[in-house]
């Protein structure tokens, strides 16, 4: 019984890890090769969920509502890049900490104006809504379909950085933008691609998790803080560190949540154990950032040499 | 430079003493057009006021990007709010020791935090900030989600806190002793040695400056300010709140400071009334007001690099 839930959370946890990656992906490629801090990329994974979500409505089909998200969201993040992000990237990290805030409100606000106060309603695909049986433990078939679609996108992501041609331009860009500029990279070309790439990562992200979580105004900033969280662990720029960072965090979240309370019960009163349980397990991933930075102050992978 | 400050009365000043005079008389003013619920928003633009001031101590001068000053501004009201309740209701008392007991947190989490620079000195403070308004909101004492009531305000024996008006003075009593102090303190040799940082901290260090130990000061100066604000902002509003604690208030809090010009003396200020104004101002007209907000802050990081601060005056 214990093992069956230890398995359960340990799945849990890799699928919230996998989905954080989507995020954490494109903010670590935006930070590390422009130096831009974009507290904005939560209302693109926002974005995504909404637009997902509303056009799943619509038509009544999750595939229709996903590449509406993610066709969406990869116009609406070129837009972005073009017209305002573009002209941050010289700035200094206030400037650009103050203009994306604005676009949280800005966002959020749209959000609320479009469609309304309450959080949007967004089902799984009815062929997915039971339990698989999975080595003998039965596991929602959903949650399954997220962490393949996870796994799959985690594997494209390393080829495309690690293995192509683009992806040398980015580990260029990364470790030194001066002089991957000077030896003839495109950087602006380059980065509007990212930015996009990113924005429809983050799409991804919020239609997976749609069916899971609310789809709901404010839900970026929680989750943003969480990519931040993972970025700093996994050094900025490092597409390895992000994942070995989106694994740690998901893990460490999700089994100090599922796992914690328990194990207090065992040292402590129940009463304490209820109270404390939860706030020790929110506090784990900050605590665990807190311990890298402390022994390694540019996180676990730094992209810069 | 000289002139100007050779001269009695220079024109600064005389804008500073016609402003703060207007500012003393103000309650009476609102109480005489029957407006006394602009008292309460007046008190917490000042409150407001001192924490981005604070913040921007730290931000501007001391040229740290802090993400949790939340943690000093909400700890501080939450810690008058816990002491209160213990017992002490004594504002002589009871702030002096609030004040202290963020200060020994602060140099805790500063001198950790000044291990790492740039973004990851952001992204640390932002961290301690978070294990703070978690294991805040899990304190059964602390009133968990819901917060901390207060039965009543701070005794500050001769005077009444109880009274509006008296708050309103005190605020802004501390927030003009603040800003006298903080002017004082950037003029001294300790100003000196941080503006020195600010510009090469390499150059400092090789010149023997004790670098960290400097910054760790400034930073433990704004947060100990900050923590007073919150002290003002529990009695204002009658309760600590999570929402006070949360990273969301230490963002808020920045975006004053940038709003209005970091490292310009009156930056923290200036953005604090201007963006508590407009939120106020948009409330009564539209539904919307963030929308327009946003479409603000956007336009003054475009168009106004420096800040309001930059645009009004020339120097800091």
């Amino acid at each position: 019984m214990m093992t069956q839930l230890i398995i359960e959370q340990l799945l849990n946890g890799l699928q919230f890890g996998l989905m954080l990656f989507l995020l954490a992906a494109g903010l670590t490629l935006v930070f590390g090769i422009m130096d831009m801090i974009n507290l904005s990329h939560g209302s693109l994974y926002m974005g995504g969920a909404y637009l997902g979500a509303a056009a799943t409505q619509a038509s009544g089909s999750f595939l229709v509502g996903l590449l509406a998200a993610l066709v969406g969201m990869a116009l609406i993040g070129l837009l972005l890049e073009v017209v305002l992000l573009r002209r941050l990237y010289q700035r200094d990290h206030l400037s650009q900490v103050l203009a994306t805030f604005a676009l949280i409100l800005i966002a959020n606000e749209l959000a609320r104006m479009i469609w309304g106060p309450q959080p949007l309603m967004l089902n799984a695909p009815e062929v997915l809504s039971g339990p698989v049986d999975l080595f003998g433990i039965s596991y929602p078939a959903y949650r399954l379909l997220i962490i393949v679609v996870g796994l799959a996108v985690a594997g494209l992501l390393y080829w495309l950085v690690g293995h192509t041609r683009a992806g040398m331009w980015v580990r260029a860009g990364a470790s030194n933008r001066e002089m991957a500029q000077a030896l003839g990279i495109d950087v602006r070309k380059l980065f509007t691609g990212i930015f996009a790439l990113g924005a429809v990562l983050c799409a991804l992200a919020g239609m997976l998790l749609g069916p899971l979580l609310a789809v709901q105004v404010g839900m970026g900033e929680d989750i943003l803080i969480l990519a931040f969280v993972v970025i700093v662990i996994g050094g900025i720029g490092s597409i390895r560190g992000a994942l070995v960072g989106s694994l740690l965090v998901g893990m460490v979240d999700t089994l100090g949540r599922a796992l914690l309370p328990t194990l207090l019960r065992t040292i402590t009163s129940p009463d304490i154990a209820a109270h404390v349980g939860p706030a020790l397990a929110s506090v784990l991933i900050y605590l665990l950032m807190a311990a890298v930075l402390f022994w390694r102050p540019t996180g676990l992978f730094p992209a810069r040499a | 430079m000289m002139r100007a400050s050779r001269s009695v009365l220079s024109g600064t000043l005389l804008g500073e003493l016609a402003l703060l005079s207007f500012a003393i008389i103000l309650p009476w003013l609102l109480t005489a057009l029957g407006e006394d619920y602009y008292i309460g928003f007046a008190t917490r633009l000042l409150i407001y006021a001192l924490a981005a001031t604070s913040l921007n101590f730290v931000v501007g001068y001391g040229g740290m990007v802090a993400f949790g000053h939340a943690a000093f501004f909400g700890g501080g009201a939450y810690l008058v709010a816990l002491l209160m309740t213990g017992g002490l209701l004594s504002a002589w008392a009871n702030w002096p020791l609030t004040m202290l007991i963020v200060a020994l947190l602060a140099w805790a989490i500063g001198a950790i935090s000044l291990r790492t620079r740039g973004v990851y000195f952001i992204m640390i403070t932002l961290a301690f900030a978070q294990m703070i308004y978690y294991s805040v909101i899990s304190l059964k004492i602390a009133g968990g989600d819901d917060g901390l009531p207060l039965d009543q305000r701070s005794s500050l024996f001769p005077f009444d806190l109880g009274n509006d008006h008296i708050l309103y003075w005190l605020a802004l009593g501390l927030l003009a002793i603040s800003l006298l102090l903080l002017k004082r303190l950037s003029h001294s040799r300790y100003g000196h040695a941080l503006a020195g940082i600010r510009q090469n901290e390499t150059r400092m260090e090789a010149l023997g400056y004790p670098v960290q130990q400097l910054k760790l000061a400034c930073f433990v100066i704004g947060a100990v300010l900050a923590a007073l604000a919150g002290a003002l902002l529990v009695n204002q509003n009658g309760m600590a709140g999570p929402g006070q604690l949360y990273w969301t208030q230490s963002g808020m809090l920045l975006v004053m400071v940038i709003l209005g010009g970091v490292g310009h003396r009156y930056g923290g200020v200036l953005g604090a009334f201007v963006l508590l104004g407009l939120e106020e101002a948009l409330a009564q007209v539209t539904e919307h007001s963030h929308l327009y907000i946003g479409l603000i802050l956007l336009a003054v990081v475009l168009y106004a690099p420096r800040g309001l601060a930059g645009l009004f005056f020339k120097s800091r």
